[in-house]
């Protein structure tokens, strides 16, 4: 059992509503420094959202998110992404006209400064950069397993190869924080030991903390160090794997109330 | 066989990541730069210079000015024509108010403000996308020639409204053949389809393509909708821009506003799509393709010794035009360039099946 006592981001009260229907109700939960967090619930619960208002894709009506100890105002996902914010999407969002290279390097995108004149003559600082941010991809190419696929188009990739760039290209920007939205959906067993494999990776070898959303629970249960369960907008529990599996409310929301 | 990458090791990044890291590329990017700045000027006569291979180029800078802004960053945009005829009529007011002027340094400057008028008309691009931002570049069209026409201030008040070219020198070199104007448009065409290559390929370029292909992932890893797509309206609108001047000064030498109007802009649009969105390759291609096949066409019955008269020739020319682009659109809807690509994918294992 791993401890963590350093509170990366805290949401509290937060509310979140299209017109007349709630999305999110109430809800307030903390992500600690260095854990994996999974959020879970039954489809329609509002994890996704959730995952939007973090980082700045939705601007709840009520409610206040604090990260890195600093209370944010209402801001635009690029924002986020400057902070140290990532995130992968339930639906494959790579770009499908770039490689797999290519694709990865646009997670560096904010670290690369060379102005339009340099790039375009492609003069010395701007090829140095170039080169130096290839080589910190091509760590992250290696640390995925994806080096023969480099140079693919990714609309030409299978899908579980597609999640693995997503993957690598929210980890390029080296967030402090990785918002993962149903990293192993649609995949098969071994994909999904893979995909557990690189999560727990990053998560040992770069410190990155992980919020993740997943279905498969046995994939959940090992994973993670602590699971908050929403159900129609609001939060029904949060604790360690085993409270949550115990949890009568959680049952109830999954396999119905017993009569 | 003819195009394996087989045996050729790179060892570097910088190796790999050269624009033709594959020694046929290299190869043959070394034949045709030969051919273009050797061979063709000292083969062809006047006639093919001036008609054919001087507005080739141009038209291709102005395709692949537009193709930065549809076919990289997903732009729709129909306004190639206003912001030609802004460059051509920049370079004029420049070239007249300070005759002492280098010819280059008028291009380069004609470009900028066509890149800044392109900015301004690419900000509704923040709010719209796809056919209704190709409506308010339509508005950009309309509106840019009106003003050229409109202000007299624009051609020094020229009564009959048009702009004639100043003679030019570079260096004390005048630039008044037809071999002349050739080559120093292939060196400006040169330089700046060099310059968007290496674009495209950095990460200015790939913030265009993560736009195109998805914005809301791209805005989520950290691209500024508002720099992303006005940067690459400002490069289109300056590619473009620049393409006008050498229109008006090195191909024309005289030209009105109308010249660049709207069938202009969807001139250089067929040449994008039959040319290949997203592709360098491709702008030049297509503008080969349109403006090189209606000169076909209208001297190729006469070639086969058929006597038609001139309308059955242009009546003639539009069908088979069409139905052209139809076929090749038919064929391959990724436009010329891609055949090419398949082309060098078939050529790596022939002659053997795979």
């Amino acid at each position: 059992m791993r401890e963590f006592n350093e509170t990366l981001l805290s949401v509290e009260n937060i509310s979140l509503s299209f017109g007349a229907v709630k999305a999110l109700t109430n809800i307030s939960f903390e992500i600690k420094k260095g854990e994996v967090l999974a959020i879970i619930g039954p489809n329609g619960a509002g994890k996704t959202s959730m995952l939007n208002v973090i980082n700045g894709f939705y601007h709840p009506q009520e409610g206040v998110i604090t990260f890195r100890g600093e209370k944010r105002r209402q801001m635009k996902p690029y924002d986020a992404a400057r902070q140290g914010i990532a995130r992968t999407f339930q639906n494959v969002a790579l770009f499908k006209g770039m490689s797999t290279l290519d694709n990865i390097m646009t997670g560096r995108n904010l670290k690369m400064k060379s102005n339009i004149l340099s790039a375009a003559f492609y003069l010395g600082p701007a090829k140095r950069e170039e080169i130096e941010h290839r080589a910190v991809v091509e760590e992250i190419i290696d640390f995925l397993e994806i080096q023969a696929i480099r140079k693919t188009p990714v609309g030409r990739l299978p899908y579980g190869l597609q999640k693995r760039v997503e993957l690598g290209r929210a980890l390029a920007a080296e967030p402090d924080l990785l918002l993962l939205d149903e990293p192993m959906a649609g995949m098969n067993l071994e994909e999904k030991q893979d995909m557990s494999r690189f999560i727990l990776d990053v998560n040992d070898q770069f410190g990155t903390t992980i919020a993740l959303i997943e279905h498969d629970m046995g994939v959940v249960m090992d994973i993670s160090d602590r699971v908050v369960v929403l159900d129609y907008g609001r939060k029904l529990a949060d604790g360690t794997p085993d409270e949550v599996k115990n949890n009568q409310e959680v049952i109830e929301a999954y396999l119905g109330v017993g009569h | 066989m003819l195009y394996r990458e087989a045996g050729q090791f790179k060892t570097s990044y910088a190796a790999d990541q050269a624009i033709f890291p594959l020694a046929q590329d290299r190869i043959g990017m070394a034949i045709i730069l030969a051919v273009a700045f050797i061979a063709i000027p000292a083969v062809a006569n006047e006639y093919w210079l001036q008609t054919i291979m001087i507005p080739f180029l141009i038209l291709s800078l102005a395709a692949l000015g537009l193709n930065v802004l549809t076919g990289y960053a997903g732009q729709l945009s129909l306004g190639t024509g206003g912001f030609m005829a802004v460059g051509a009529f920049a370079a004029y007011k420049f070239a007249t108010a300070f005759p002492e002027m280098n010819i280059i340094v008028v291009f380069l400057i004609s470009g900028l403000i066509s890149a800044a008028v392109g900015i301004v008309f690419g900000v509704p691009s923040l709010r719209i996308k796809g056919f209704y931002l190709a409506v308010a570049t339509l508005a950009a069209q309309f509106f840019l020639l009106w003003l050229l026409v409109k202000y007299p201030w624009f051609y020094n008040y020229d009564p009959s409204g048009v702009i004639s070219a100043p003679p030019i020198d570079i260096f004390g070199f005048a630039i008044d053949t037809a071999v002349s104007k050739y080559m120093l448009t292939l060196i400006i065409v040169s330089v700046l389809a060099l310059a968007t290559k290496n674009l495209v390929r950095s990460h200015i370029g790939r913030g265009w393509m993560a736009i195109r292909d998805m914005d809301i992932a791209a805005e989520i890893i950290g691209f500024r909708p508002l720099t992303t797509k006005l940067s690459a309206f400002a490069v289109s609108s300056f590619l473009v821009g620049v393409a006008g001047a050498m229109y008006a000064f090195l191909y024309l030498g005289s030209v009105e506003a109308a010249a660049f109007d709207i069938t202009t802009s969807f001139n250089i649009l067929f040449m994008v799509i039959v040319g290949g969105l997203g592709s360098v390759l491709g702008s030049f291609i297509g503008a080969a393709f349109i403006l090189t096949l209606p000169i076909f066409l209208d001297n190729f019955p006469r070639m086969l010794g058929f006597e038609i008269s001139v309308e059955t020739v242009t009546h003639l020319q539009f069908m088979i035009f069409g139905a052209l682009i139809i076929f090749f659109l038919i064929v391959e809807p990724h436009g010329l360039a891609r055949l090419w690509t398949i082309t060098k994918e078939k050529l790596r294992a022939w002659p053997f099946p795979y």
